[in-house]
């Protein structure tokens, strides 16, 4: 299960989705919306995607997971539109047969899912909003396209 | 013509979500100076491209009839 979704994530069903029989493990995370960031307020985000390539995306970071721990089940759900305060916006749900690759292996999807699905945050405060992404022009991309496969 | 899609701060910026432009083969350095240049799009040093929903490298080219998206930093998660 690779979905972009525009309504509320259940949970249950990510996790369902992992179910194995040999699986001795399901490590999920839930990524959820901060009020606060270095002090300022959030009321609420709101997520973009490039919904085509986003899912692609996804499916890839599967692939990855799986490259690397042939017996893991994955599934990544990530909303977009408008949430609010403590609102899920990414659920990824691993299941392997031992911990540690679950544990791994939903680490390395959330890291992936940052550097290369195309999903925007845009943070709406009480005094403004701004897209997040490279406020301190520390991010150059001139160098490089994110690389296709972690060793 | 090559079809280029904005997202985020760049859909803002310009208030469109996309444009068609006239070319039959360029590459993505070649594009993103003519944007930068003669389309008077901000500075795209930190945008990467992404040619039919996959990154392209500087070096890539660009053809009739392909679907280019700027892709500002991303923040999901």
């Amino acid at each position: 299960m690779f979905q972009i979704v525009k309504e509320p994530i259940d949970v249950s069903r990510v996790i369902e989705a992992v179910v194995d029989r040999n699986a001795g493990a399901i490590v999920t995370f839930i990524g959820t919306v901060r009020e606060l960031t270095k002090g300022k307020k959030t009321l609420y985000l709101e997520y973009e995607a490039y919904e085509s390539m986003a899912q692609k995306k996804l499916e890839q970071i599967g692939a990855e997971i799986k490259q690397q721990f042939p017996n893991a089940k994955v599934a990544i759900v990530h909303r977009i539109g408008r949430l609010e305060i403590t609102d899920a916006a990414v659920v990824i749900a691993v299941s392997t047969p031992h911990r540690a690759d679950a544990y791994e292996a939903n680490r390395y999807a959330i890291e992936r899912i940052k550097e290369m699905v195309p999903i925007w945050k845009k943070e709406h405060w009480e005094d403004g909003s701004l897209w997040i992404g490279n406020q301190q022009e520390t991010i150059s991309y001139e160098k490089g396209i994110p690389k296709e496969m972690k060793s | 013509m090559i079809r280029i899609l904005f997202f985020a701060q760049l859909k803002e910026q310009l208030n469109k979500k996309e444009m068609t432009l006239p070319y039959q083969e360029i590459t993505v350095k070649q594009l993103r100076e003519r944007l930068e240049k003669e389309y008077s799009l901000p500075a795209l040093s930190s945008v990467l491209f992404a040619i039919n929903e996959e990154f392209a490298a500087e070096d890539d080219i660009i053809r009739d009839g392909d679907v280019v998206a700027l892709i500002p930093p991303m923040s999901g998660g």
